[in-house]
């Protein structure tokens, strides 16, 4: 079974989210890596770049698939995880820690649309059919 | 591993004998152009050089050789005959340059393949320019853009893609500058139908589907499908790269698509992948076929010639240079003449019959179809999202051990919605022996997993080279060859 940590916000995209202050993070979920595979290439939203909710910002690929992130809420990047650049793996090892992705200053602090960690168990548990 | 034919190059010799012949033409490029030192190539002798690739060509997995279940990939047999009459001596030595009036007989080839493909799918035009799957479908999308902006329709900016699709589907919208929406497929195998509802607008460009779909079905819903798109006063692209299961059976013009691309080297049987280049006709219906790729072969009575820009001025333009790959043009040409209609036919009754029997076979033998409710078209999808778990085999190991009984492994991890998944397509080409024989093969894998898991986990055995560390090639691409330092891995 993989990690979902009871204290973030999930989208149905297998996105995470943990709100620090006035700024979100953002990463792909234990699942999403563990289906993935290991990666071997990821890619970034640029800096300072504004994200609408549910666009493809960011790209994740392995040996098996590419994949899109979807940004789980509107907002402007003021940080992208430069070290997965140069080494994904780690998004694989520690994908709710040296693994995130960016962090995003959220246009309003409005997360009706994310998952909390028990509804999020529930969706990939109905995925497994 | 055996040596680069770099490793086994000798300052200084050369095969005088294959030489070309130095030309009496002096060189007009200005200086600056010219290259000062010498290019670093293979210096061998004729003998050398011919028993390296000869050697190579040995380890080719090919459909010559071993069968070649590749779902989505079409890989059938060329037929010899087909070759025959495309090497004809006025074929094979005909120039691309040559005036019209020399070139009758070719262009009378692709004009009468045009018409037959323009049958086949039920389109108004076809344009045979695209050289592969891909720029055909790059060319159907174009025109979807030429066709709404020739309306002064410059809203739509957006192309909806069911999430089973082919990777070059949201490719090539997004080369045509479209943004690409992901619709989800629903537990039967069909495009979920409210959330193509919720997804149409008056942004829709499009929708790029194959039918029947990568997972191995036929889309029962197309008709509604399409009348959802058609009303919001968007396209519908057929990706033609599963047409042998419905080839003579059912026209995707009937079905309401609006544009398509048809893969020669799938469907009417042309060399495929690294064994020939391909071929991608795009067909269009009437509103479409205006901004068709030129050029086309146009007949005026008995004289056949090419189209130009004013012919089709709203052409999205060139693709190619000349008119595609000649050479698979008519080897299309004579697989499809030598089919007639009733073969065509029988092409896709035998291609979904050997899909469906090998399925049954396999369901039989405990094997899991990801879509058990449904019958498979030409090829079909098992999923070992059990085995993995009980057994700790991954289907990947599987793969990798079919190699070892000398089949070539079929798609895996394709469609990306279903897990541990190979996309098996045996086509119409095969015999029950060589199906039976498949099927006998995965099930003693099957059995092996279950004795010994490291069996598979470390295969294939019988290869030139072990295990390959995919994620370490991937990490660490590396395919330049440098004469100072040798490659990398011996």
């Amino acid at each position: 079974m993989n990690a979902i940590p009871k204290n973030l916000k999930y989208s149905k995209s297998h996105e995470w989210i943990r709100q620090d202050e006035d700024v979100i993070t953002v990463g792909i979920t234990d699942h999403a890596q563990c289906m993935l595979g290991e990666l071997v290439y990821v890619e970034l939203p640029e800096p300072e770049s504004s994200l609408e909710l549910g666009q493809e910002c960011a790209v994740v690929e392995s040996v098996k698939a590419a994949a899109d992130v979807y940004c789980p809420i509107s907002g402007e990047v003021v940080e992208i995880n430069e070290a997965i650049l140069e080494n994904p793996q780690l998004v694989n090892d520690d994908p709710y820690g040296k693994g995130w992705l960016f962090r995003i200053r959220p246009f309003e602090n409005d997360f009706k649309q994310l998952l909390n960690a028990e509804q999020y168990t529930k969706q990939v548990a109905s995925e497994a059919h | 591993m055996s040596q680069l034919i770099f490793e086994l190059s000798q300052h200084g010799r050369v095969a005088k004998a294959q030489q070309p012949r130095p030309s009496s033409q002096k060189l007009t490029l200005p200086a600056h152009l010219l290259r000062q030192d010498e290019p670093n190539l293979p210096e061998v002798s004729e003998l050398q050089a011919v028993r390296h690739y000869t050697n190579l060509s040995r380890r080719n997995f090919s459909i010559d050789t071993q069968f070649y279940p590749l779902g989505s990939c079409t890989m059938k047999y060329n037929p010899r005959g087909v070759h025959k009459l495309a090497m004809l001596e006025g074929f094979l030595h005909h120039h691309p340059l040559s005036l019209d009036m020399n070139s009758q007989g070719f262009m009378a080839c692709a004009y009468e393949l045009q018409e037959m493909l323009k049958t086949v799918t039920g389109m108004k035009g076809v344009s045979l320019t695209p050289m592969a799957g891909a720029q055909g479908e790059f060319a159907g999308v174009a025109m979807i853009r030429a066709y709404h902006e020739s309306r002064g329709d410059t809203a739509r900016d957006e192309i909806l893609v069911p999430d089973a699709a082919h990777g070059t589907n949201p490719a090539s919208a997004v080369q045509c500058g479209y943004k690409v929406r992901e619709i989800p497929t629903g537990p039967d195998g069909n495009v979920d139908i409210e959330a193509l509802r919720a997804a149409v607008g008056p942004n829709t460009a499009g929708i790029m589907l194959t039918n029947p779909s990568t997972l191995g079905v036929f889309e029962q819903k197309i008709q509604e499908i399409a009348a959802i798109i058609h009303k919001a006063g968007g396209l519908l692209y057929y990706d033609g790269a599963n047409l042998n299961a419905i080839l003579g059976k059912v026209r995707p013009g009937d079905m309401g698509f609006n544009v398509m691309h048809i893969n020669l080297h799938k469907t009417f049987a042309t060399p495929h992948g690294g064994g020939g280049p391909g071929g991608g006709p795009v067909a269009a219906c009437e509103r479409l076929a205006p901004f068709l790729p030129t050029p086309i072969v146009i007949k005026n009575e008995n004289h056949y010639r090419w189209s130009t820009e004013k012919d089709f001025p709203h052409t999205i333009g060139r693709l190619s240079a000349f008119m595609g790959n000649a050479g698979i043009i008519l080897r299309a040409y004579m697989y499809a003449r030598l089919l007639g209609p009733e073969g065509m036919q029988r092409v896709a009754e035998f291609a979904t019959l050997n899909a469906n029997y090998l399925l049954a076979r396999l369901k039989k033998a405990g094997f899991t179809p990801a879509y058990p409710t449904r019958r498979a078209s030409h090829e079909f999808i098992i999923t070992l999202k059990t085995e993995a778990k009980e057994l700790n085999i991954s289907a990947l190991d599987v793969a990798k051990r079919l190699l070892d009984y000398s089949v070539h492994a079929p798609t895996m991890y394709f469609p990306l919605l279903v897990p541990e998944c190979l996309l098996i397509e045996p086509t119409e080409t095969e015999t029950k022996e060589v199906l039976d024989h498949f099927a006998e093969i995965l099930i003693k894998i099957l059995q092996e997993a279950k004795e010994n898991p490291d069996l598979l986990h470390n295969a294939p055995y019988s290869l030139p080279v072990r295990r390959l560390d995919e994620v370490k090639a991937a990490r660490e691409l590396d395919l330049t060859f440098t004469k100072n330092t040798g490659p990398d891995t011996a």
